[in-house]
């Protein structure tokens, strides 16, 4: 009888709190969207998840004073879905989210969509002031400034100093190397990411543009494909088919190549220059880990792909002077300093390579420069995602590939993308 | 979707209608007045399911029909049917469909057999009923992604068990077939439970005494499931193969984690999502969803119509 009751004067309350519920629910992004807005202006930074990125926020607020107040967002951390949950932002003109950490592929789309502003008159100036060529030229579109090289990036052929006296200058002389070796019966395998999937296209545009390639024209809206693409495919044809590539090389992205590197399988790897920090852990196989520039394809020298990060301002975004300004803070020469010794990324300000510290953890920092000022740019044009994908759809995997037939179908598919006419993989 | 949304009014209007009476009813004044209330009753929920469920189609038809890329804002036009014309003629859509129609088949196959072969054991366990149902129904519990990458984790060499056990370390999930085999196994594992949920209802449908009367007449134990059990099972079954097959059909989250449609393996869904989501291409997305949308209405309707299974929520569907 007291139990019937009890439910019986239970029932309102709990019916009004279940009604509370669903209002707090329906409420509660309302109340998020307009918090952390005591007065200040806020500047909302999207970026990956970068584990110093926190502090080099707190000092470019000391810096400011009060006039701002920087939040760091941390996106996914694969590039894709970084891309995909900032540009639905912007499509929805998310006036939330002021700075972005764009990779240097997104300027074309972003610029050409009319997402981000340009950088003008003083912010400009300061961006270029000691930069690097290459990482400005990523952050250009239609010759106007679209982003500030925050860091950039090169792939170095990394090889074993114990099996390797002298690193090859070529492919050709890579692969014979390899055969050697392994006719020696040690190892000699080539390591790097044949992966379905961005890596893939970083190494065919590095081959490409050692070829004298072209993919694109110069304003990304016809597709090239010339003799020097042919070249290329069959430079990646032999190289997927001969004995020295890893029987997983289809499947390998960067950390599968340095990890078979590292349990000894391979003589030689083509990757970032992160894997000289990673392989620390292991000093015995660090030792002998050596690097050069990456080897050419025998047409003169090797023309590197470039990677790295920009900072672009979004054309939503409320307080643009103010992000103008967070952003030459965030990148200054003293926080890429900060940024290459914490977390390994190679800065985009020259003289940052000449400090002191650099030499003990990038003492491969001289043939990150030298690759740097001949390192080619991916095929710049808004559609880059879809040409991004067609490259790696049709390329995969790079075993199958037949050089005429496949520079056709690529020439057919790249237009049709950059038309955005056809049907993204 | 639409037929949900006249159906309330459906039961409002006949519920006004005296029990028996066949002809067209001439309605008095308060009958009218009763009739009118009804409309006005459920007109919030029909302008709601208006809102959420028909704008969106009529929205993506429009956006079908236009050259509409967010990355290219000033090239927006009205381009007719070309978008159909591209999508139909392209050999990804055509690989998509029939990545997705074979999935759902062999994946909704595969079910009803288990699902029936767990139904039969949930309904006939005496002891530990509760704990055998409860069991059976975790993986249905398991949200998708999660359990997807517990799969995908297991098909990886080096680390998952299942490649270095079953595939001798093979990189199952970077082939096109092995692959899609996965992904059926994920599906079925999943979503067999939920499969045999829908039968067990239909299960206790089927009268002891039939079963008793058959047994006595001579017939073996296959000849009363068959014979007997099945034919009284059948609107369950249709309903939950409807279910199913729809559900089947628009197969994303697996396969997002699994192979994210590498090698040839996107389905439908997956093909739209890439193209409207990853490539902001909304005209060719759309055309996609619009394309989904009636695959997955002719489906129902080859259900409904030609198997004959009730529709779900209809008067006498199911409760016979």
């Amino acid at each position: 009888m007291r139990d019937a009751d009890r439910s019986g004067r239970c029932r309102t309350p709990r019916r009004r709190m279940a009604a509370a519920l669903g209002a707090a629910l329906v409420a509660a992004p309302l109340v998020t969207a307009c918090g952390a807005s005591d007065d200040g202006i806020t500047i909302n930074v999207y970026k990956y998840p970068q584990e110093s990125f926190q502090s080099i926020v707190d000092r470019c607020n000391e810096v400011a004073g009060g006039r701002y107040d920087i939040v760091y967002h941390k996106l996914p951390r694969e590039a894709d879905a970084q891309r995909e949950q900032m540009v639905r932002r912007l499509a929805a003109g998310d006036t939330g989210m002021d700075v972005m950490g764009m990779d240097v592929t997104w300027t074309a789309e972003l610029a050409e969509a009319g997402w981000i502003r340009e950088f003008t008159g003083d912010a400009k100036s300061q961006v270029e002031a000691g930069t690097l060529q290459t990482p400005l030229d990523t952050a250009r579109y239609e010759g106007k400034l679209y982003g500030a090289p925050d860091n950039t990036n090169v792939q170095l052929l990394w090889y074993r100093g114990d099996l390797v006296p002298t690193p090859p200058a070529t492919w050709d002389e890579m692969i014979e190397m390899g055969e050697e070796l392994r006719a020696k019966g040690q190892p000699g395998l080539i390591e790097a990411t044949g992966k379905q999937y961005e890596g893939l296209v970083v190494m065919f545009n590095t081959l490409v543009a050692s070829s004298g390639g072209t993919i694109l024209d110069v304003n990304g809206t016809k597709a090239i494909v010339d003799d020097g693409v042919v070249r290329a495919l069959e430079t990646l044809q032999t190289f997927a088919t001969s004995d020295v590539v890893d029987p997983s090389f289809s499947n390998a992205a960067e950390d599968d190549a340095r990890l078979a590197m590292e349990a000894g399988n391979a003589a030689f790897m083509l990757n970032w220059p992160y894997v000289y920090a990673a392989a620390q852990e292991k000093p015995e196989f660090a030792k002998n880990l050596k690097w050069a520039p990456y080897p050419s394809t025998g047409d003169g020298d090797s023309r590197v792909t470039v990677g790295g990060i920009n900072y672009g301002v979004s054309a939503y975004s409320e307080h643009p002077d103010e992000s103008f300004d967070a952003v030459t803070c965030l990148r200054n020469a003293e926080n890429q300093k900060l940024q290459a010794l914490k977390d390994g990324v190679p800065p985009t300000i020259e003289a940052v390579y000449d400090e002191p510290e650099m030499a003990e953890t990038y003492p491969m920092k001289d043939a990150i420069i030298e690759t740097l000022k001949t390192a080619s740019v991916r095929p710049r044009t808004p559609a880059y995602q879809n040409v991004s994908t067609v490259i790696s759809t049709i390329l995969s995997p790079p075993a199958s590939i037949d050089p005429r037939a496949t520079a056709d179908r690529l020439r057919s598919e790249l237009q049709e993308a950059l038309d955005s006419k056809g049907v993204l993989p | 979707m639409s037929g949900t949304t006249t159906e309330p009014a459906d039961v409002a209007a006949r519920a006004v209608r005296p029990a028996g009476e066949k002809d067209k009813p001439v309605l008095s004044e308060g009958k009218k007045a009763e009739r009118k209330l009804g409309l006005m009753l459920v007109a919030p929920a029909a302008i709601v399911m208006i809102a959420v469920t028909a704008w969106p189609i009529i929205y993506s038809v429009w956006l079908s029909l236009q050259r509409y890329d967010l990355k290219f804002p000033d090239r927006t036009e009205f381009v007719g049917l070309d978008n159909y014309v591209t999508v139909l003629t392209s050999e990804y859509w055509w690989n998509a469909v029939w990545v997705t129609v074979v999935l759902t088949v062999v994946s909704v196959v595969i079910e009803l057999v288990l699902g029936m072969a767990l139904a039969l054991i949930m309904h006939r366990t005496l002891v530990g009923r509760g704990i055998v149902r409860t069991s059976t129904l975790i993986p249905y519990g398991i949200v998708t992604v999660v359990a997807a990458f517990s799969w995908r984790y297991a098909w990886t060499p080096q680390t998952g068990y299942l490649a270095e056990i079953v595939a001798s370390g093979d990189p199952v999930l970077t082939q096109k077939i092995p692959a899609l085999m996965v992904v059926v196994l994920a599906e079925v594992w999943k979503t067999t439970p939920f499969m045999a949920l829908l039968l067990m209802a239909g299960l206790a449908l089927v009268p002891d005494d039939l079963l008793r009367a058959a047994s006595m007449d001579g017939a073996n134990a296959w000849q009363r499931f068959a014979k007997v059990m099945l034919p009284i099972m059948k609107p369950a079954i249709l309903v939950a193969l409807l279910f199913r097959t729809l559900d089947a059909f628009r197969i994303f989250d697996n396969l997002f984690v699994l192979t994210a449609g590498s090698q040839g393996t996107s389905s439908v869904s997956m093909l739209t999502y890439n193209n409207l989501i990853r490539g902001l291409n909304l005209g060719i997305g759309s055309t996609m969803s619009v394309l989904i949308f009636i695959m997955v209405a002719v489906i129902a309707f080859v259900f409904i119509k030609l198997f004959g299974t009730a529709a779900p929520g209809s008067d006498d569907g199911g409760k016979r």
